[in-house]
């Protein structure tokens, strides 16, 4: 035991200046090339930040295309999951509210064409995407309250649909925030 | 073909592709070949071994090792308690978090310096930066431990007589340099490039497009992640871990991710394929892990992609399968990749969360911790497969009745026992633990209502999946279980340390013993060990040691909760 003690505080003391400050420090100046500069990445408009780039933020308002739930309030102050099991009956009594209120606010949509992404909390609680089919079931909704015509609503969607990874990995997504972004300038 | 599956079939491809020449490299870092990262590296060991004063050409024989690992251990506690305590005043604390109680430091601690990164606190208000620094610290030493005492057994397991089995220091300096330190960087860069943040700025706050003000919390993550996955250690950056979408941005980075967790384990496979000399051999292990691995997966993604039975019982459309806990960049067919990967490593990092994943999906989950050796952790992994090895060939050996051997050396009384021991311990922590924790929550189910997040046989599961968990060194969980107190705190604690270090001594322990006995070559009445009907023998141990000891368990829970 004796003869190690020395030899491990001076090794530890050696990997911390390593790997906590050199190691470290590498990576910072490398990130500094990076998006942001690794601070990450913003969005603004009219010269003001109103999110970051990778993050969801809440949408509930008619007027814009809604998120998915969110367990956290989409407050990035903190991240999580709803953790409800699979079969909790107060969890699924959740999403039965959520599918009702969803059918009031959008009463031209069949409860079967809803998909499961748009009442269910993300992993995160700050998931930035929907899929295009959770886009495309809002847009009867949007265009009413905006008095934009479907079509032209239809045409934004497909614009901002994020494809597979190079086209083979992967679902296909929307980013919510920067589909709002756009449908705030079309008016 | 379905993208989803097409890119849960592309990164297994791509990391074995990964993997091969990995194994080779790392071979050859421990049998002290030239490498082509020398002219670096060299001058960097040297001034880690002159500065900590380390003979590194000072041979240990098994118990000197096990008393180096111990000590240096014990040196990364003592270190770990003092920062994790005091971080509230200690520099790089921009947005003011406290330090933690003695029961949350002792658990995190274990936590960290077990490769385990279970966590019983939030990445954004638990700990500082510096706090998030010196658990990084702890990724790359704890792994590099593992990958140390694993090139101990590699070397025991060649053929001849011998006490002495390299140096401990060495070996541990090395696999930090050359094998976490390089592909750390080269992990980080791609992150970093991709989004991930990298800076010492604290929560930005910003009005939000429908007015709500939100309060953004960042770091140094991009350093953090890249060992994180690459040491099976799993301990999140933020909260949500890699699920969050700044510790994984988008899909590229989810693969990049995935295909870490599971590299090192596997080239470690190869790398004892090549340091033996024994290729077939290093097959046959890779064989028999693969066949588990992928009993486990299929059918995890079918449940996971098909959907949750009960969301269809409400009448909406689940074209994306299971989405409660999942992010819609990656899916649930990588969700359900990522959480088999990470549970049949030690890894325990997440990219959605296991609490929601359909009944039968979470005890695959279960399953791979509770067997704990397919792939496995980092150098670990390997030694747990080793004392199923050994017992599968002292059982083979009865059955046909030859002396048991294994590469040339007799396997005895004294080995098996420990072999035994070792394998029951991991039964003997989980269901002992769980049947405590159950025993207080029934009897007095107020007090302790706090603890659990969904009644019945999920709850049960919480409970379960938390000793499995603590007791695989994984470090996931099923997070609804509310875990931040003291009885969680010490018993998850006391379980991961008896299960780092028992189960790294016993097979060391095997391997020195044995590396001491005379070498027997082999002739023809051998017990071939690198056949495939000897690997469907490690296989039926496996199996009947390891999951048939936890079928009553898996039964009260989600076998239970699937048919319900």
């Amino acid at each position: 035991m004796k003869q190690n003690i020395l030899p491990a505080i001076r090794l530890t003391i050696m990997t911390i200046i390593f790997f906590c400050v050199v190691y470290t420090a590498f990576i910072w100046v490398i990130a500094q090339a990076a998006p942001a500069n690794g601070n990450g990445e913003t969005i603004s408009v009219n010269g003001k930040i109103v999110g970051y780039a990778l993050e969801g933020q809440s949408f509930t308002q008619d007027k814009y295309f809604w998120s998915r739930p969110s367990a956290v309030n989409y407050n990035a102050a903190g991240s999580a999951g709803s953790n409800k099991g699979p079969t909790n009956p107060d969890y699924l009594k959740d999403v039965q509210s959520r599918i009702d209120s969803f059918l009031v606010h959008n009463p031209e949509v069949k409860k079967e064409n809803i998909p499961s992404e748009l009442v269910t909390a993300s992993g995160s609680g700050l998931d930035p995407d929907i899929s295009p089919d959770g886009a495309f079931i809002q847009v009867a909704r949007i265009a009413k309250t905006r008095n934009i015509s479907e079509e032209k609503l239809r045409a934004l969607i497909n614009e901002h649909i994020e494809k597979p990874l190079f086209g083979l990995f992967g679902p296909s997504k929307i980013n919510v925030l920067k589909l709002n972004i756009t449908l705030d300038k079309l008016n | 073909m379905n993208t989803e599956i097409f890119g849960v079939i592309t990164m297994y491809v791509l990391m074995v592709l990964l993997a091969i020449p990995l194994g080779r490299y790392i071979a050859k870092v421990f049998e002290g070949q030239r490498t082509w990262l020398d002219p670096v590296l060299n001058p960097l060991d040297k001034l880690f071994f002159k500065l900590s004063g380390v003979k590194p050409e000072k041979e240990m024989n098994w118990k000197q090792h096990m008393l180096a690992l111990l000590t240096i251990n014990l040196v990364w506690f003592l270190f770990s308690m003092f920062v994790l305590m005091n971080m509230s005043w200690l520099p790089l604390n921009p947005d003011a978090n406290p330090s933690m109680s003695a029961d949350l430091a002792f658990n995190t601690t274990v936590s960290f310096i077990s490769n385990t990164n279970l966590q019983h606190y939030s990445g954004e208000s638990g700990v500082s930066y510096l706090g998030q620094l010196v658990l990084m610290l702890f990724q790359f030493i704890s792994a590099a431990a593992g990958i140390a005492v694993c090139a101990v057994v590699f070397n025991a397991m060649k053929e001849r007589t011998t006490e002495k089995l390299g140096n401990f220091y060495s070996y541990f300096v090395k696999s930090c340099t050359r094998i976490l330190l390089p592909l750390s960087i080269i992990v980080a860069i791609i992150l970093a490039f991709n989004g991930m943040p990298m800076t010492f700025k604290g929560k930005e706050t910003f009005i939000s497009l429908q007015g709500d003000t939100v309060n953004v919390s960042r770091g140094p993550a991009a350093a953090m992640v890249a060992i994180k996955q690459l040491g099976t250690n799993g301990g999140g950056f933020f909260g949500a871990n890699s699920a969050h979408p700044l510790e994984n941005p988008n899909y590229l980075t989810n693969m990049v991710e995935n295909i870490c967790i599971i590299l090192i384990p596997i080239a470690l496979v190869f790398s004892l394929g090549h340091i033996l000399k024994r290729k077939k051999l290093a097959w046959m292990i890779f064989g028999v892990m693969t066949v588990g691995f992928l009993m486990f997966l299929i059918p995890s993604i079918y449940f996971e992609m098909k959907g949750n039975p009960s969301i269809t019982h409400l009448g909406i459309a689940q074209n994306l399968g299971s989405m409660e806990g999942k992010e819609v960049r990656f899916g649930s067919a990588a969700s359900a990749y990522w959480g088999i990967t990470t549970t049949v490593t030690s890894n325990g990092s997440v990219n959605a969360m296991h609490d929601s994943f359909t009944p039968l999906t979470g005890m695959f989950a279960m399953l791979g911790m509770m067997i704990n050796s397919f792939y496995g952790g980092v150098g670990v992994g390997y030694l747990n497969f080793y004392i199923y090895i050994i017992i599968a060939v002292f059982i083979s050996g009865l059955m046909v009745g030859r002396t048991p051997e294994f590469l040339g050396k007799k396997i005895e009384a004294k080995e098996m026992k420990i072999a035994t021991i070792i394998a029951l311990l991991h039964t003997f922590l989980i269901l002992a633990f769980t049947a405590l924790s159950s025993h207080l929550y029934v009897g007095d189910p107020k007090t302790y209502a706090g603890w659990l997040n969904n009644p019945g046989n999920h709850g049960f599961s919480e409970m379960l999946y938390e000793y499995t968990s603590s007791s695989a060194n994984n470090g996931s969980g099923f997070e609804g279980l509310g875990d931040g107190v003291p009885f969680w705190n010490i018993t998850c604690g006391l379980v991961m340390i008896i299960a780092r270090y028992l189960p790294i001594i016993g097979p060391v322990a095997i391997a020195g013993i044995l590396a001491k006995k005379k070498y027997v070559p082999e002739t023809a009445g051998t017990l071939k060990t690198d056949t495939l009907t000897f690997g469907i023998m490690v296989l039926a141990v496996i199996m009947i040691v390891a999951a048939l000891s936890f079928f009553p368990a898996l039964s009260l829970g989600p076998i239970g909760e699937y048919f319900h």
